[in-house]
């Protein structure tokens, strides 16, 4: 951090001692009981304790409804409660799945969920690899000497602090027919272009969107990275004469290799999960060019009239089983080259 | 600062007990509402009457976004936790959870006479006794254009009885003239479709009642719609540009002249009047023809009364009251809203505007409403409509952005409605 | 994001790379150069989108439908003619005669529009309306914000969002810390599984199990508190990751003799490890405060009574089924977004810390 750390430090202490005084005391409180028990138990049961809070949390709000929701996939009807549901076994998943050629969504009986998974994958090369190089651009360039990189380093996170429907409508406002984009366009003698009548450039912006809200965040994993490589190698490297190209590609690239990593599976994990922003953006459309699984999943079983949530919820079990086969794997070659 | 975050957290922690333990001394009401415009706040002013001549009630108004009625409010009442009455709009689709309210108002024979054809809309199907609620607001469908336009352009508005396709070949002429980029606009809506399918002669319905939304009369307005889509008449910004179901208006691009004629409702009205006020002449004129009639479609939101209530005696107190005819003049004519109250709509109400193009769009509206095919009606009034409605713009909205041939988007319709019903009727 | 003040660095400031000492000083490689384009083009697209929408969240709405839009809000000018009760709008009108006067609109009529001049009120001109262009000025449209908010009880939703992002984000930070502290420090049997278990919570998203959630909320009776909208999401995937990646990282030297010490296991944590994990926690704190604050889709389903509605519900309230008025959702939009951007201002020198030495490798 540049000089200006200082100017802030005594208003951080004296929140820090503002919010401590009430913290202590709840700490304190604690104290008792924990000591009870580790002095009947000794040290085995404490991991335990220190896990089982959030375990719960888990319990009650991620499996239990993750239980529900498989339970809902084999059942059909609009009822709410499960005992009024109606058994239908793998029906909606024979539905889903029921396509005389799978490569071509408009086969299958439930054409939309494949385009769903067409355009998801679509969305996730382009959006994923994107979204890494210009990570990396933009952490190799912070990661110089430059003025104010503080202040640089905030103009590309604060995007990852809107959420998703504000980052949505600030860009629709901006790619509208009449809005500022096609003005310029406009100043510089071209047509209007109608962004959101072609799939094309629908896709583009939800992919551009999307790397332009989370770019902050993935920078900022590899810009660690990079602050981690020893200096002395770079000393040495310029000693040599070494250029810097082959510097990056020698030194830079294999030492950063395992962030990378780590965002290439997070932002993989996040593309699927993709939503929201797309949602309030383009609204799927033009058509269904950009509706994604989670779209479908959501339509299917919240917002159209026939509340369907057996085949949402088969829908979201086929999503799960494709994010666990996509991590594992992750986690298999993440594995290895730390081992090297 | 340590005592002002303390006092922070304890002020929480009070309020959060008290929220909790809410327990009144009077029986509570609660009603949720979704706004296009004021009349929440004329509900509001309502409800502070009310409460004041029954200081044993008190009423309380829930204001979401529209989102929350289609899609939060069903899974709420499912699970028992729904208000106690709510201002809905899926009329037929939510009757499982309504109240009949005829032990609990005064004089059920006033219901049936002020609201007959309405209250039918919210019975489920097979049942012809219940009284439920009432419209606050009753809709038509109907287009409206830019009469400025057409001054300016020197082209004569076509007259009565004038068929859509006149119209679009007017609309145009009159674009051209002017440069205007949209001839004409239709609500991205299944609704907003239907009226004008049933102009050209579709049934909707077969002989035994099923719903069969594709035939020659459908398929008819919506080649035309597919081609004027495809020759300019119409822009693919509106329906080409969203997924589903999802509700696209041109009442902006209306409101800035950008388009000479809009197909959408009599709601836009109070809008249109706070927006456009004198910039233009808007005009609503008569629903176009098609071979078999020149309609439009009804609709509306209505106010309901809720079976999960704990207190229905005390809903039926405020329903008497707010379909009282004194009251609901005074809520339809503060609102401009078409009266659902057949007495209102014979004498007329006395709408709160001086605007006399408002004034002529509400008569149009009013008037158009004896007009209405019967098999719009049915339509309207029919559990699944919203169903059919999905269906049919969410297929053709796929059709006229290529995805689909039309042959396959009607095919695609079909077969969207037999499934979406099949699984309603498995339970539920 | 006070860094904004310091001065402009220059160009050549600017360009003097990590590795631009020695023999290379003075030389532009080709990678200063893209540096600078790259910067300057990261501050404009960054930054313009929310600088243009709170520049348009001022506009009328008729300003808000101009094309080609105007960079500053505009208002039309309107003047007290004498004879005419209300103010006139003014615009310039061109004459049939080619000159172009300042004129007050009386009214239209069809086409023609029924001029005045405000110097002159008896000369009354008829000017075709195609032929007239608005005068404006510099005006800011705060009736924009002012109008959607005093609709509702604003004070109310706000303090209903400021309890729930806090106390949402003290359960999250203890149970969080707490999860991190018996994954980083112990040996155990289960541990493996727990991390596995907690990586593949990060990978469902809300979306798709709403309606499982919301029969689990309505079964504990918790349906239209705030604890409906506070408890869910406490217990994150991504804070228990994060915590526990930094609390690796502390030698476990200082653990052992804090045990030395007599120090009980809880004493170790919140005295010993806690302490050190600050920037972690810092970092968890500002995602955890932006999470809550613009949740919106979950509160919708389970908040139906108006004094629990927090901001992000009460704002979208006055969306209607039928109409979408652009200059209302901009102005709103600005208020949501407000109070993530302090937080930000006062916290941002926490992220580079935090993250940078939460050890994501």
């Amino acid at each position: 951090m540049p000089p200006r750390g200082d100017t802030t430090a005594p208003l951080a202490r004296r929140l820090q001692s503002a919010a401590a005084a009430p913290a202590v005391l709840f700490f304190r409180l604690l104290e008792a009981p924990f000591q009870l028990i580790q002095r009947v138990g000794g040290l085995r049961p404490m991991p335990y304790l220190f896990l089982a809070p959030n375990l719960a949390f888990f319990g009650l709000f991620v499996v239990v409804p993750l239980f529900v929701n498989f339970a809902f996939s084999l059942t059909g009807g609009t009822n709410l409660y499960l005992s009024d549901r109606v058994w239908t076994g793998t029906e909606q998943y024979e539905f889903l799945l029921d396509c005389t050629n799978f490569t071509d969504p408009l086969t299958c009986r439930e054409d939309r969920f494949w385009k769903g998974i067409f355009n998801t994958a679509v969305f996730i090369v382009f959006q994923v690899s994107f979204l890494v190089l210009f990570s990396l651009i933009t952490a190799l360039i912070l990661n110089r000497k430059i003025r104010a990189r503080g202040f640089f380093r905030a103009v590309f996170f604060f995007p990852v602090l809107l959420s998703p429907v504000v980052v949505a409508l600030i860009w629709k406002w901006i790619l509208l027919r009449d809005g500022i984009l096609n003005a310029f366009l406009v100043s510089l003698g071209l047509p209007k272009i109608l962004f959101f009548v072609s799939p094309e450039w629908a896709m583009f912006w939800a992919i551009f969107v999307s790397i332009w809200a989370h770019m902050g965040f993935y920078t900022l994993i590899l810009l660690a990275g990079l602050q981690a490589i020893p200096p002395d190698l770079y000393e040495a490297a310029e000693m040599d004469g070494t250029s810097r190209e082959r510097v990056f590609r020698r030194i830079t690239l294999p030492l950063l290799w395992p962030n990378l990593l780590v965002v290439i599976v997070l932002a993989l994990i996040k593309g699927v999960q993709i939503f929201d922003e797309v949602y309030v953006l383009t609204g799927g459309g033009p058509g269904t060019a950009t509706q994604f699984i989670v779209q479908y999943i959501y339509t299917t079983g919240f917002s159209s009239q026939v509340q369907n949530f057996g085949l949402a919820s088969a829908a979201s079990v086929v999503l799960g089983v494709v994010l666990f086969g996509l991590t594992m794997a992750q986690l298999a070659a993440t594995r290895r080259k730390d081992d090297v | 600062m340590t005592n002002r975050l303390k006092t922070m957290l304890t002020s929480g922690a009070v309020a959060l007990c008290f929220l909790a333990s809410s327990a009144a001394a009077q029986t509570e009401l609660r009603m949720t509402w979704y706004n296009d415009g004021i009349e929440g706040e004329v509900m509001q002013s309502l409800l502070d009457r009310f409460e004041q001549d029954n200081p044993d009630i008190d009423v309380t108004l829930d204001v979401v976004p529209y989102k929350a009625i289609l899609e939060s409010l069903p899974v709420q009442l499912a699970a028992g936790e729904g208000p106690d009455l709510a201002r809905v709009t899926d009329l037929g689709g939510l009757s499982e959870h309504y109240l009949d309210l005829t032990p609990h108002v005064s004089d059920p024979a006033y219901w049936e006479a002020s609201f007959g054809p309405f209250l039918q809309w919210l019975r489920r199907p097979g049942e012809d006794r219940a009284i439920s609620g009432f419209m606050t607001q009753l809709t038509v469908t109907g287009p409206y254009v830019n009469k400025t336009l057409f001054e300016q352009a020197g082209v004569d508005m076509p007259g009565e009885g004038a068929t859509w396709e006149d119209w679009a070949a007017a609309a145009n002429q009159v674009a051209k003239a002017l440069e205007i980029p949209i001839p004409m606009a239709w609500d991205r809506s299944g609704h907003r479709v239907s009226g004008p399918a049933i102009a050209m002669g579709a049934g909707m319905f077969d002989a035994e009642g099923k719903p069969a939304l594709v035939d020659d009369g459908l398929k008819k307005m919506a080649t035309l719609l597919y081609d004027w889509h495809q020759d300019g008449t119409m822009s693919k910004e509106l329906w080409g540009s969203v997924s589903g179901s999802t509700y696209l208006g041109a009442n902006e691009d209306f409101a800035n002249a950008q388009v000479v004629m809009y197909m959408s409702g009599s709601w836009q009205i109070p809008q249109f009047a706070e927006k456009i006020g004198d910039a233009f002449d808007w005009w609503a004129v008569p629903a176009p023809c098609g071979p078999a009639a020149c309609t439009g479609m009804p609709g509306g939101a209505a106010l309901v009364a809720m079976k999960g209530t704990e207190h229905p005696a005390e809903v039926g107190r405020l329903m008497d009251y707010l379909s009282s005819e004194a009251v609901l003049a005074e809520f339809y004519g503060r609102t401009l809203f078409i009266p659902g109250h057949l007495g209102l709509a014979a004498a007329g109400v006395d709408f709160d505007t001086d605007d006399p193009r408002a004034r002529h769009a509400l008569q149009t509206f009013a008037g158009a409403v004896p007009g209405i095919s019967p098999t719009a009606f049915d339509l309207q009034g029919y559990v699944y409509n919203r169903v059919m409605f999905n269906a049919l713009i969410s297929r053709l909205g796929e059709a006229i952005v290529g995805e689909l041939t039309l042959d396959q988007a009607f095919e695609r319709m079909t077969q969207d409605i037999t499934r979406q019903i099949a699984e309603k009727e498995r339970g539920g | 994001m006070s860094d904004a003040i310091s001065p402009r660095p220059s160009l050549g400031e600017l360009l003097s790379a990590r590795r631009g000492r020695g023999r290379r000083r003075g030389r532009l490689h080709w990678t200063d150069v893209f540096t600078w384009v790259y910067l300057a083009l990261g501050i404009f697209l960054m930054f313009g989108p929310v600088v243009w929408l709170v520049l348009s969240s001022f506009k009328t709405p008729a300003g808000l439908v101009e094309f080609p839009p105007t960079f500053l809000p505009l208002g039309q000018i309107s003047v007290e003619v004498a004879g005419h009760e209300e103010p006139l709008p003014l615009f310039r009108a061109t004459l049939e005669d080619g000159s172009v006067r300042e004129l007050a609109q009386v009214r239209r009529i069809g086409i023609v529009s029924q001029m005045v001049d405000p110097a002159d009120p008896e000369r009354t001109f008829r000017v075709p309306i195609d032929r007239r262009a608005p005068v404006r000025e510099f005006r800011m449209a705060f009736e924009n914000y002012v109008d959607p908010l005093k609709r509702f009880d604003f004070t109310r939703y706000l303090w209903n969002s400021v309890a729930v992002t806090v106390a949402a984000t003290l359960v999250t930070l203890l149970i969080n810390s707490m999860a991190a502290y018996g994954l980083a420090i112990y040996e155990f049997r289960g541990r493996r599984a727990i991390m596995l278990f907690v990586i593949g919570t990060l990978m469902i998203p809300i979306t798709v199990i709403l309606v499982p959630v919301y029969l689990v909320v309505t079964s504990m009776g918790m349906v239209n508190s705030l604890w409906a909208v506070i408890l869910p999401g406490a217990a994150t995937p991504t804070g228990v990751f994060l915590l526990r990646q930094y609390m690796l990282t502390i030698p476990t030297d200082l653990i052992e003799a804090a045990r030395m010490d007599k120090a009980s296991e809880w004493r170790i944590y919140w005295r010993v490890v806690m302490p050190l994990s600050l920037p972690a926690i810092a970092v968890l704190a500002i995602f955890s405060i932006m999470w809550r604050w613009n949740e919106f889709l979950w509160p919708l389903i389970v908040l139906s009574r108006s004094e629990v509605y927090t901001l992000q519900v009460g704002l979208n309230a006055f969306q209607g089924e039928l109409d979408v008025q652009w200059h209302y959702i901009l102005a709103m939009t600005v208020v949501t977004l407000l109070p993530v951007v302090l937080v930000f201002a006062f916290l941002q020198r926490f992220i580079a810390t935090g993250i940078a030495s939460t050890g994501m490798k």
